[in-house]
């Protein structure tokens, strides 16, 4: 953190648009905002004007800020920390706070391999837009009762120490954390005695021991686990009675996490992994799918191709190049996700709606699982007039918490592993095509509890009610 | 030949449908239809009005034969309509125009936008027939329209995804209820301002006083209950749940509700748990669960009070309900996405 700078912005009007509101140009490396805020004074716009540096990614950042201060007539502090990643908090309100609740958001860039297509990209600041929806939302509910929540936002870039950030972070005093990090980084993080007495929220890894034989006390899961997505993929391979599956694992660690996933869950809906092979390393699928498809795929019989190949590298070229002429699942075609584009339902379009007057592109479900997080705090905060994360853990595990999360059904965590309940869409490009669980899957507790690991099987032993 | 043969298919089965209603007055009425049919539309019953939300357009329904009289063309995603005390006006959430069209119901045209703000959802009238409240659902404001100058009376900044409004029938108070910041904001009518919030259950959707103001009900969809707020204290005096069997709890979403004005019941529709409860007002219990279509919104009752018309989102239809033996009496074929309905009642349908 080599320099911070600070602004103020007085309150607004409503009236004004976003595009009144902040224009962006470019200055070497950095981009310069110059965040115009018109505030209302004796009914004539005057308006005020401030400017920050940052990295150019922060203009989603700078857009949410200014759309926070449109909608809510709040007075912002952007805080925007150059060097080693940008750090940035939005302090809102201008009424007299109660209670202010600080949450805190760190993100890690991935390391990302290269991948065949060009199309395939990853924002570099997924997540961090949702977790300012959230915070926006929770403030305009907090403005009722007095509570007041600031988000701080930090990015570790490709070459920065996560943990070592997060470390200087967890010093001191309990804390509420959303994180996007790796599994690996999560888990170290996790342990660390500075965090011992915070409560944090998984949004970056989908990885299934998190939820089970590794998983951590102080640690609640939004982002969906690969056992979840799985079970969502094979109801629906069940209901449609694809029961023969040739299944393509790609070659990465995510991969084949996913490839274990399918297959204990096709055990687990009593379908057959008839062909099970792991793709070619060294093939230009580009070029050639058209002969290599084919043959890879050649066999008598399967209903359904499920891949997996989560950097999407050579999924998407399997499609219409089967030997067979069958649908494409997994990781290309028919998707298992927290979140999507395409998602309309259940009041769905009002938060995508939210969502672009925060950022241009498309709310992900790492976004998703952000956004879920810094909500859970703020439904916790209104309902126990605490910000303390001992309690709030205690609340949002309990029976009492739920949360609309615009998937058509009430949000609510696995008192046994901390896992946030939900339902799964499942997408193509253009469509949602349906939402597991699917009508007919049925348990004894709540049908959302088909899909993943269930308490009889879980293997965690960290939360003890 | 086949489509006369159709339409007397259609007629004989709905005939049958009203037969095998229970009670006098249900006979009475089938006997009725029997003698309606063949007849042109008269202003012998009731029209239904149901705006379509996919199709812009809202569907207008005969009361008695539940025959489709004729489908008008309106703005964008039509949702909340409601009538002028008068029933000579049709306002209409047009959510995707950003406006609230006031329709002359004597020629069928719109007759000019009222400046709602973005993206009206719902709204309802004031008592004295002039002041609209209205939630604007992307903007986290509600507007208070004056439907005689047209302009915006004033703005209010309420909760998050603001949906459901209620005027007292005293005028004093206007209720929004916001989805997501999950609260019953009180508006005082006379200063338009927020002066009070109760807390309920999980995206609070629709709002109902009784005819006496002294009780709120508001539904909550994903909580899956029901609150009953004591108007004086503003406090949730009663919280209802609801249970039905091979339905899951998940699937349990109650949103748009009606309140007799006899005091005896409260019907809830449950969403996609595809059936409308029945409240006991003296109980606060469910007593029945009624079957109706998929992903039931909104209900209007007649001025009679003895039926009631149910829209089903998802299968595209209404279904009327029969007070008096609590029973689904006819399905009758929408646009798509039915979502709100109100009753023009007999005397005032143009001739």
């Amino acid at each position: 953190m080599t320099s911070a700078l600070v602004m103020v912005c007085g309150s607004v009007s409503q009236q004004s648009t976003d595009s009144d509101l902040f224009h962006a140009s470019s200055l070497m490396n950095c981009v310069t905002f110059a965040l115009a805020v018109a505030s209302s004074v004796a009914s004539s716009a005057a308006s005020s004007a401030a400017s920050a540096l940052a990295h150019g990614s922060t203009s989603a950042v700078a857009r949410a800020v200014a759309h926070a201060v449109a909608h809510a007539n709040q007075s912002v502090v952007l805080k925007l920390s150059l060097g080693l990643g940008a750090a940035l908090s939005l302090n809102a309100g201008v009424f007299a706070a109660e209670l202010a609740i600080p949450i805190h958001y760190l993100g890690e860039v991935r390391d990302r391999p290269p991948v065949l297509s060009n199309r395939v990209s990853w924002p570099d600041d997924e997540g961090e837009p949702g977790a300012l929806l959230a915070v926006v939302d929770n403030n305009t509910t907090g403005k009722f009762l007095k509570h007041q929540y600031d988000l701080t936002i930090e990015r570790i870039d490709l070459d920065g120490d996560v943990v070592a950030a997060a470390k200087a972070l967890l010093t001191g005093g309990s804390r509420l954390v959303v994180l996007n990090v790796s599994a690996e980084n999560l888990s170290v993080i996790a342990q660390l005695p500075e965090a011992q007495d915070d409560l944090l929220f998984n949004a970056g890894s989908l990885a299934n021991p998190l939820r089970n034989e590794a998983c951590l006390g102080n640690v609640l899961h939004t982002l969906p686990s690969r056992a979840m997505y799985a079970d969502a993929l094979m109801q629906f391979f069940s209901k449609r009675k694809w029961r023969d599956i040739f299944l393509i694992s790609g070659n990465r660690a995510g991969d084949k996490q996913y490839a274990d996933a399918l297959r204990r869950s096709a055990k687990k809906f009593g379908l057959k992994i008839r062909h099970d092979k792991t793709w070619l390393v060294d093939a230009d699928i580009r070029r050639n799918a058209s002969s290599e498809v084919p043959v890879f795929t050649q066999e008598r019989k399967y209903d359904v191709v499920l891949v997996t190949d989560e950097d999407q590298d050579f999924s998407n070229f399997l499609l219409y190049h089967t030997w067979l002429p069958r649908p494409v699942a997994g990781s290309a075609g028919l998707k298992a996700v927290a979140w999507d584009s395409v998602i309309e339902q259940w009041g769905a379009a009002q938060l995508q709606s939210r969502y672009s007057d925060v950022t241009a592109r498309s709310m992900t479900s790492v976004d998703y699982a952000t956004w879920a997080a810094v909500r859970s705090i703020g439904e916790a905060v209104t309902r126990t007039q605490s910000s303390e994360p001992a309690e709030i853990k205690t609340y949002l595990l309990g029976e009492q918490f739920s949360l609309a999360g615009f998937k058509g059904a009430k949000l609510s965590y696995r008192p046994w592993n901390g896992q946030l309940r939900q339902p799964i869409p499942l997408v193509h490009a253009d469509a949602v095509v349906g939402q597991a669980p699917l009508e007919g899957f049925l348990h004894r507790v709540t049908e959302l509890d088909t899909l993943g690991i269930d308490e009889p099987e879980t293997q965690c032993a960290e939360f003890t009610n | 030949m086949s489509q006369k043969l159709n339409a007397q298919n259609l007629q004989t089965n709905g005939h049958e449908e009203m037969m095998k209603v229970d009670g006098v007055y249900n006979l009475r009425r089938a006997a009725l239809m029997a003698f309606c049919l063949g007849m042109t539309t008269s202003a012998q019953a009731h029209w239904v009005y149901v705006s379509n939300e996919k199709d812009d357009t809202v569907t207008v329904i005969d009361a008695d034969t539940y025959e489709v009289v004729k489908t008008i063309d309106v703005g964008l995603r039509p949702r909340g309509i409601t009538m002028s005390k008068d029933f000579s006006r049709l306002y209409i959430c047009a959510s995707d125009s950003d406006a609230v069209q006031v329709f002359d119901i004597a020629t069928d045209k719109v007759l000019h936008d009222l400046p709602s703000g973005e993206d009206p959802e719902q709204f309802a009238l004031h008592p004295d027939d002039r002041h609209l409240y209205i939630a604007n659902e992307d903007d986290a404001i509600a507007t208070v329209v004056d439907t005689q100058t047209r302009t915006v009376v004033a703005q209010i900044d309420v909760g998050v995804e603001p949906e459901g409004m209620a005027v007292s029938h005293d005028g004093k108070w206007a209720i929004v209820t916001s989805e997501t910041t999950n609260m019953a904001h009180w508006i005082d009518t006379e200063t338009n301002t927020l002066v009070d919030n109760t807390l309920v259950d999980q995206r609070p959707r629709d709002a109902e006083f009784t005819l006496d103001d002294k009780e709120l009900w508001v539904s909550s969809e994903i909580g899956g209950t029901v609150s009953v707020i004591d108007v004086e204290t503003k406090q949730i005096k009663h919280i209802i749940n609801f249970e039905l069997d091979g339905v899951s709890d998940e699937r349990v979403q109650p949103v748009g509700m009606e309140l007799t004005s006899d005091g005896k019941y409260a019907f809830v529709a449950l969403g996609p748990a595809n059936h409308v409860a029945v409240v006991d007002r003296n109980t606060y219990k469910p007593i029945k669960y009624i079957l109706v279509g998929r992903r039931v919104w909104h209900m209007a009752l007649t001025p009679e009070e003895d039926r009631f018309f149910a829209t089903n989102g998802v299968s595209g239809d209404v279904t009327v309900v029969d007070v008096a033996s609590l029973k689904p009496i006819k399905t009758i074929k929408v646009g798509r996405f039915p979502w709100g309905a109100v009753v023009l009642p007999k005397q005032h349908i143009p001739q």
